[in-house]
């Protein structure tokens, strides 16, 4: 029983960073209709930049702001140099020139960086904390904390505030939108550095357990993605739901199968959604209007 | 004369000029093996400019089917006995098999969804021959014995180095798959497929089955795909699951983008610029992602025909 | 104008769908014989277009039944129902843009090439003697509607009125018992109007079964043998063209508004 309780706060832990991810998905999909493959490569920079930081001799916290921030303008950069100019390209296009800004964003952090291993201190030490026969560490919490915060956070945010709904609105429709006088293309760059910047967050947050280096962001990007499918392309929960439940599919394999193929569980998940139910578990069923 | 300068005709003549007379300008025996590996890399995206150009179905993972023509050859004539070059016809066997089976499923997907699901496909294929280590030697790579063509040749007076005997072979093998891509471009169900991909609801209705003709052109891509590890296998002895990585999907992809996704011609040219380009730069290697995604990014943004169409586009002048 | 009293090639009985609680199409019902030219009209939004797709295999229906030739084939897939004799044009047009207009027109003889992918990757004989056949009708069916100039033009590249002339020449190289029109003289001037007029009463003549939607009232008055008019996905009312003209609900529903624009 303990193992099992073990399995799941594993689970837990990363489940809430590839909800994160997911989410960074979900905000960028609804705003415009892209599947940004770059997605991982945020949740990177945040552990990369935070740990480059604090090596040089930033304190922990400024550090991590600074690589939030520093990514959130990235977001921005990607949207005005690689998205906005191809708008209306074919699918095929946009996910060539969104997995080229991954691999280009791998490739300049490998340059920039380097190619080892990385982390820094955990936020309230590494004391594990014991329930019910299992250990947690304080950072998981951090972790799974920082999730659920920044989900209750940005449904205030969608729900309650004007910029929030603007947003929502640009999403449902954009010419409808700014016809009613909505900036979109301030709200386009309001996504992508949101995304980037709760991406961001995410490394930070997980760096101290996963650790870091430059090319984690693939496998995050992966997830994540499976994740919000999971959870139903587009919708908010259904991105925090698909999340949690790959981390949880994901330690459970690795807890009671393989280690070794514990990565396969989310594509295996990914390839099973899309066969039997694509919409996932909270999306609507399209139709098409010839 | 001009009945007979078509696309497919000066695709092949362009090709085989290239082949059999470019040696003559290599200073040294080294670029016998550049050229072949271009070559080999130009079959693969060949079979992704049927699947992509012809069909517009996108794979992120086709180099899983790379991976099991490269093991199929590491692998089966160690273990069942077989002869290196029935190992090729093994591995893409096993290959059309394995896309028959997975596409049925996959190619009901359409854009992201399809992307996602062929890239779950390779990465799968890639992490099997990654951690079988009993069977595969792992990450670090197995053995590929000779193919004992050479061999053969010799006896009969033809005598070749390593080097030149892998250069002729792979492209006469390339001239071939050419040849097969030019033929279905025009044929009807080249015909058929490039209809699917102007209108799926058009396709349809004049009598395409839609989802049979994707799925001839997964399964034949994939033995692009898998003939194309196979030679590369047996070319260099030796082999690493990363020929089933995604990065090795992604350049094959990128090749075919560079050269104009629709092409034959584009698709060699593709391949040359992005397999000369680390043998240029050597320090390509620490550069080459970054390269890599710029270039993607690049060609997809402002060139989204892929160079060699650009290029002649500027020949020809405006269009009709 | 025909009066062949044949049985009819298509039967709707009670067709109906429903898209999110609305229901788009109710309980239409009508038939039409081969060699005969149907006609379904009304405002915007009747439903016209959703009917069609219903009966080109695009849209499920909720309700009732498709029969074409005796055969129920209602919800069969659109690639079965070519096979079945029935072809159809868009009202949006669904052009192979980055094909030919010959290779556009060629795609129509699709299911007469019977194509075998090995056959076409070796460059068989058997392969070339079928595209060969396929691209001499095709030039001629271009001919017919006036496109064979423009035959090794990008289809891309030309009007919409051109493309919508591409669409029915596409559409009459399957050689169908049924063509179902979708709106082919929109984007068409007089001239152009009256030569499809030639080309429908031609096609007709030779017993292929006809349904057409169509807003120029003054075509379909003249080359209608049947009317059917739909409102709110209703039938309102049918029949042969001056009865349809004098009917108070249609003249309420949809020609009332045509009249006062003259």
């Amino acid at each position: 029983m303990p193992e099992l309780l073990q399995f799941l706060f594993s689970g837990v832990t990363v489940g809430a960073v590839y909800a994160l991810v997911a989410l960074g998905f979900t905000l960028i999909y609804n705003a415009s209709d892209v599947v940004n493959f770059a997605q991982g490569e945020f949740v990177m920079l945040g552990g990369m930049i935070t740990w480059a930081a604090y090596a040089a001799g930033v304190p922990l916290p400024l550090a991590a702001l600074l690589a939030i921030v520093g990514t959130a303008a990235f977001g921005v950069a990607i949207n005005k140099f690689a998205i906005e100019p191809a708008r209306g390209a074919p699918v095929v296009s946009l996910i060539i020139i969104t997995i080229g800004a991954s691999i280009f964003i791998q490739g300049g952090a490998q340059l920039i960086f380097d190619k080892q291993i990385h982390t820094f201190p955990a936020f309230s030490g590494d004391a594990p904390l014991r329930i019910g026969g299992a250990t947690i560490l304080p950072q998981s919490l951090w972790v799974i904390g920082g999730a659920v915060v920044v989900f209750i956070s940005l449904w205030l945010f969608f729900t309650r505030t004007l910029l929030g709904r603007a947003v929502l609105a640009t999403s449902n429709n954009r010419m409808a939108a700014q016809l009613v006088g909505i900036n979109t293309n301030f709200v386009m760059a309001l996504s992508f550095a949101l995304s980037a910047a709760i991406g961001a967050l995410a490394g930070v947050l997980a760096t101290p357990i996963t650790l870091t280096a430059y090319s984690v962001g693939i496998g995050f990007a992966l997830k994540g993605f499976a994740g919000a499918m999971l959870g139903g392309m587009g919708d908010p929960k259904g991105a925090l739901v698909g999340g949690f439940l790959i981390g949880l599919i994901e330690a459970l394999t690795a807890g009671y199968l393989s280690s070794q193929y514990k990565d396969a569980a989310a594509f295996i998940v990914i390839l099973l959604v899309l066969f039997f139910m694509p919409q996932g578990l909270f999306g609507a069923k399209k139709t098409d209007r010839v | 004369m001009t009945r007979f300068l078509t696309t497919k005709n000066v695709t092949l003549l362009v090709l085989i000029l290239l082949v059999a007379l470019s040696p003559l300008l290599f200073p040294s025996g080294f670029y016998y093996r550049v050229g072949a590996l271009i070559f080999v890399n130009a079959i693969a995206v060949t079979g992704i400019v049927i699947l992509t150009g012809y069909a517009g179905q996108i794979s992120l993972g086709h180099a899983g089917f790379a991976g099991i023509g490269a093991y199929a050859c590491a692998l089966a004539p160690v273990h069942f006995g077989l002869h290196p070059a029935l190992a090729i016809f093994l591995g893409a066997g096993i290959s059309a098999v394995l896309a028959y089976l997975v596409g049925r499923p996959i190619l009901r997907l359409q854009g992201y969804y399809l992307g996602v699901a062929t890239l779950g496909f390779g990465i799968l294929v890639s992490m099997v021959l990654n951690n079988e280590r009993d069977l595969t030697r792992g990450p670090d790579g197995i053995e590929v014995p000779e193919l004992g063509l050479r061999a053969v040749l010799k006896s009969i007076g033809v005598d070749l180095t390593n080097g030149e005997f892998w250069y002729f072979f792979c492209g006469i093998c390339l001239v071939f798959g050419a040849w097969l891509a030019l033929n279905l471009f025009n044929s009807p169900s080249g015909r058929a497929l490039r209809a699917l991909h102007g209108s799926e609801v058009a396709a349809r209705t004049v009598g395409v089955d839609v989802a049979a003709m994707k799925l001839k052109a997964f399964v034949i891509s994939a033995v692009y795909a898998s003939v194309s590890g196979s030679l590369l296998a047996l070319q260099n002895k030796f082999i690493t699951p990363d020929v089933a990585g995604f990065m090795h999907s992604i350049e094959m992809v990128t090749m075919a983008v560079l050269g104009g996704v629709g092409s034959v011609l584009g698709a060699i040219f593709g391949a040359a610029i992005l397999t000369l380009l680390p043998q240029v730069l050597t320090v390509f290697a620490e550069y080459e992602q970054l390269v890599l995604g710029l270039v993607m990014m690049l060609v997809m943004i402002f060139l989204r025909e892929g160079l060699l169409p650009s290029i002649l586009r500027k020949f020809k002048g405006r269009g009709e | 104008m025909t009066g062949n009293k044949a049985a009819p090639l298509l039967s709707i009985e009670g067709l109906g769908i429903v898209f999110g609680g609305l229901k788009a199409v109710n309980d239409v019902s009508f038939s039409v014989r081969p060699g005969e030219i149907v006609s379904v009209i009304g405002p915007n939004g009747a439903g016209k277009t959703t009917l069609f797709n219903m009966i080109s295999g695009l849209y499920l229906p909720s309700a009732g039944k498709v029969v074409l030739d005796g055969n129920d084939v209602t919800g069969i897939s659109p690639h079965l129902l070519a096979r079945r004799g029935l072809s159809r044009t868009f009202q949006n047009l669904q052009i192979f843009q980055s094909m030919t207009v010959l290779e556009n027109a060629v795609t129509g003889y699709h299911l007469q090439e019977k194509g075998s992918v090995l056959a076409d990757l070796f460059n068989l004989p058997s392969s070339r003697r079928r595209a060969r056949a396929s691209e001499e009708g095709a030039i001629k069916l271009l001919a017919r509607v006036g496109l064979d100039k423009v035959a090794e033009r990008e289809a891309g590249n030309l009007s919409y009125g051109s493309l919508k002339r591409l669409e029915i020449a596409r559409a009459l190289a399957m050689g169908p018992k049924l063509l179902l029109l979708d709106e082919p003289a929109a984007g068409c001037n007089a001239v152009e109007t009256e030569e499809i007029d030639h080309l429908i009463a031609e096609v007709a003549a030779s017993g292929v079964a006809i349904l057409l939607v169509e807003h120029d009232m003054k075509m379909v008055m003249r080359i209608s043998d049947h009317i059917v008019v739909l409102d709110h996905g209703e039938k309102i009312a049918e029949g042969d063209p001056a009865t349809v003209s004098r009917n108070p609900a249609v003249i309420a529903a949809y020609l009332g508004a045509e009249n006062a624009q003259g």
